[in-house]
């Protein structure tokens, strides 16, 4: 294998941000007075100046070709003079100064990309997940396939404000979760200990394998004369981190593994503070092309949100007003014995009081 | 290699499924993309495989640029004798550009060297802040790197390395933004540019700004160093635009849309103006979002910094928690100020973490009081919901636990070995 010469600087740091700011953004940099939204998708940003710049965010599948990403910008410079942003969820926001360009903008993000336009205010917006079967090495399932499929039945949810609050979506394709808190999550979830495969173990990962392990499940073991390890079986709680680690403990059973559907995670400090995602429902089929029945999942939690949510509470927040009894009264998810935690903390999760909802 | 798929023979039924409804299909655009890139017809032949056996086909290598320590994550298929294209495919991190801001000029530059060096497949963004560059071959990666460089780019970060940054769009079309997050994140990301290329910490170590406690960035579970504005003195109200929002919504809307919904119940709703117990306001933005022509940000800006938010791999999941309750974040000495803080804790949880234990980790396991003293910083209340209730305190000495590398010392209590002969007779 030849390697090229070191020629190029090395260590250039981040871009340099200022350089690619729509011209309004930097004349009015840190002087914005308030923002509307005009209709869904659609944004308005006042700045002190009395300058209004618009913004329209739409839809992408993160992953694209080149010649896309090109079909964006000729969008860009023909009604934002050359500049656009991405958002931490995948949209493209379009920048204008021009009031009257939104329209041409949108018909033309429709009809040459195909993007849909929403995605502000109380509406879902787009799914970030993971690269799955496209491109990782740790994955159970696809991420890409199974957001195309969800997105296309929350199409209208998308391109519509008729939430009580926004809704962010997220998946994960092994229990490393990647995805993130969200307010529903679709995550893999592996059911059997690690099949070790004791001959083509790479004997200096050995030790980090073990000690990665958090259940300390993971030992040295001689396996035919060779250094190996071994699972203790009743500890290993199916996490991966082994597997992460050595592609040799093999975590993965695409006969085996299912998919759960978490809710109630949430980033925001506003209102009530940040919270972690919940167990609403497991043991969905891991059902390439189009996973029917996390849609379906996904789609019964939505609904009832809907019915039951104030405005302005996030999943979350409707959750611990109506509280947990309700909301599997509601969604029809069978509440288990699985659904208690049993690992660090669990007490913290237990009702610690009398009040119940009888 | 007689099992090599040619082109005409690789059908991809399944994945042909995601062709259909309204959102928009990656497999239409790869597919489009494979009449001049042959490699990602195999591609999707691979991906079509693990559709129908729901089984992955990639393994991880590693590949580093001269004078790199990551940035590329390398991978190589196990079905390589149906798909030789995919031998290696490597992934190409790069740093993207503070709030995720482009010009056109600069994603043509882009698009241009991925379809020079690689299979002409981008992600805007990875789940870390990152450009990706999907596709290429060993000696591609190297071109496509080198070329990066040249003119400007340069890698993100993998392994055990300060990570690439992400931060809110911020003062650049934001009337919310308590603090300057786009130059920040570059401020930060230059400083350690070295950090971030040559992995050298017990694991990695991730930052997201976010503005405001709105926490556009999801900093608080995502990172482990969350930066997320606020203010210190009052909210500004315009009683006006109250009086208007009343006049338009009804007095009703704002009794329960925004005072009841304050979590610490310190606004009152008193002849058509609001009063707002400055003192008890947490800064948690959501009269602000709701009434935002009303109410704005105080004035005395800065930020809020926390620790330890981590996704669930290997303990399960860490929200961040307060370090520094409030700090300005406006001049050069103030941001100098941050980064020597951060400079503590890399010393502190470089010597002492252990392997693959990121900083909310080492923290469960030493507990915040060892930290606080590792990093030099006086605790201070608003870093806990309460103090502990628990009564087993040291106090005479406050005993760390023992660290990575040290000897096993006996508690002083114990500090005899018991002699086994010596103690019968």
């Amino acid at each position: 294998m030849t390697t090229t010469k070191k020629t190029a600087p090395r260590d250039n740091g981040a871009p340099e941000f200022k350089k690619f700011l729509h011209p309004l953004m930097a004349k009015n940099y840190g002087k914005w007075k308030y923002h509307e939204r005009l209709r869904p998708g659609v944004l308005v940003h006042v700045a002190e100046s009395g300058d209004a710049l618009y913004t329209v965010r739409a839809g992408s599948p993160r992953t694209m070709s080149v010649d896309t990403v090109r079909k964006i910008c000729t969008i860009a410079d023909k009604y934002c003079q050359g500049h656009l942003r991405f958002t931490s969820r995948c949209n493209i926001e379009f920048l204008l100064a021009r009031e009257e360009d939104i329209d041409p903008l949108i018909r033309e993000v429709r009809d040459i990309l195909g993007f849909p336009v929403g995605g502000t205010g109380p509406s879902i917006s787009n799914v970030i997940h993971t690269q799955g079967w496209l491109h990782c090495n740790l994955p159970g399932t696809d991420a890409a396939g199974a957001v195309k499929a969800l997105m296309d039945t929350l199409y209208e949810d998308f391109v519509n404000e008729r939430l009580p609050q926004r809704v962010k979506i997220s998946t994960s394709c092994c229990q490393i979760n990647c995805g993130g808190q969200s307010d529903i999550a679709i995550n893999l979830q592996h059911h059997k200990p690690p099949k070790i495969d004791h001959g083509k173990m790479q004997i200096c990962e050995l030790p980090k394998v073990v000690a990665i392990c958090p259940v300390a499940a993971v030992r040295p073991r001689r396996v035919e004369g060779r250094d190996s390890l071994e699972v203790i079986e009743e500890k290993c709680m199916y996490c991966g981190a082994c597997h992460g680690q050595c592609p040799s403990m093999e975590i993965r059973d695409a006969e085996a593994d299912t998919l759960s559907i978490w809710v109630g995670g949430k980033s925001a400090s506003t209102r009530s503070g940040p919270s972690f995602m919940k167990l609403a429902t497991y043991g969905l089929p891991n059902n390439p092309p189009r996973w029917p029945e996390v849609s379906e999942a996904v789609c019964r939690i939505l609904d009832a949100y809907k019915a039951g949510a104030k405005p302005y509470e996030r999943v979350g927040e409707w959750i611990d007003r109506v509280g947990w009894k309700r909301f599997f009264e509601v969604t029809g998810f069978p509440f288990t014995k699985y659904h208690i935690d049993n690992y660090r903390f669990a007490r913290t999760t237990f009702n610690t009081s009398s009040q119940v909802r009888l | 290699m007689s099992d090599t798929k040619e082109p005409e023979e690789i059908q991809t039924p399944l994945l042909d499924e995601l062709e259909k409804g309204p959102w928009p299909s990656f497999v239409t655009d790869l597919k489009d993309l494979s009449e001049k890139k042959p490699a990602v017809k195999q591609l999707l032949g691979q991906l079509e495989e693990s559709y129908e056996t729901r089984t992955d086909h990639w393994l991880g290598t590693v590949i580093n640029l001269d004078g790199y320590g990551g940035g590329v994550i390398g991978r190589y298929s196990d079905v390589v004798d149906k798909f030789p294209a995919m031998a290696r495919f490597n992934t190409i991190r790069i740093l993207e550009p503070s709030a995720w801001v482009y010009s056109t000029a600069a994603l043509r530059e882009l698009c241009d060297i991925s379809e020079k060096h690689s299979a002409g497949i981008l992600q805007f963004h990875g789940m870390t802040g990152d450009i990706l560059m999907l596709g290429s071959d060993n000696e591609q990666t190297f071109e496509a790197g080198e070329e990066l460089m040249e003119k400007g780019w340069d890698l993100g970060g993998s392994g055990a390395a300060m990570r690439t940054l992400a931060c809110c769009v911020g003062p650049a079309r934001c009337e919310m933004s308590c603090f300057d997050t786009l130059g920040l994140t570059k401020y930060i990301t230059d400083t350690f540019i070295s950090e971030l290329h040559r992995p050298e910490f017990p694991y990695k170590y991730k930052f997201k700004l976010s503005g405001c406690a709105n926490d556009c960035a999801c900093s608080m579970q995502r990172s482990d160093m969350p930066i997320i504005g606020t203010w210190r003195d009052g909210i500004q109200v315009d009683q006006e635009e109250v009086a208007r929002f009343i006049d338009e919504r009804g007095e009703r809307s704002v009794m329960n849309t925004v005072i009841a919904r304050c979590p610490t119940q310190c606004m009152t709703l008193k002849d058509r103006k609001i009063i707002i117990d400055d003192d008890n306001c947490v800064h948690c933005m959501h009269c602000i979002n709701v009434m935002h022509r009303a109410l704005s940000i105080g004035r005395d800006r800065g930020v809020t910094i926390l620790i330890g938010g981590k996704r669930s791999l290997k303990i399960g999941d860490t929200m961040s928690s307060v370090l520094v309750p409030f700090m300005k974040m406006e001049s050069e000495e103030d941001w100098e100020r941050l980064t020597d803080l951060v400079r503590r804790i890399w010393d502190f949880w470089g010597e002492h973490g252990m392997e693959h234990e990121r900083v909310g980790e080492f923290i469960d396991r030493v507990g915040l009081g060892t930290f606080l003293d590792g990093i030099g910083l006086e605790p201070d209340p608003q870093m806990v919901n309460q103090p502990r209730s628990n009564p087993y305190i040291k106090f005479e000495e406050y005993t760390r636990p023992r660290m990575a590398g040290e000897e096993k010392k006996a508690p002083s209590v114990l500090n005899k070995e018991p002699d086994g002969e010596e103690t019968i007779s």
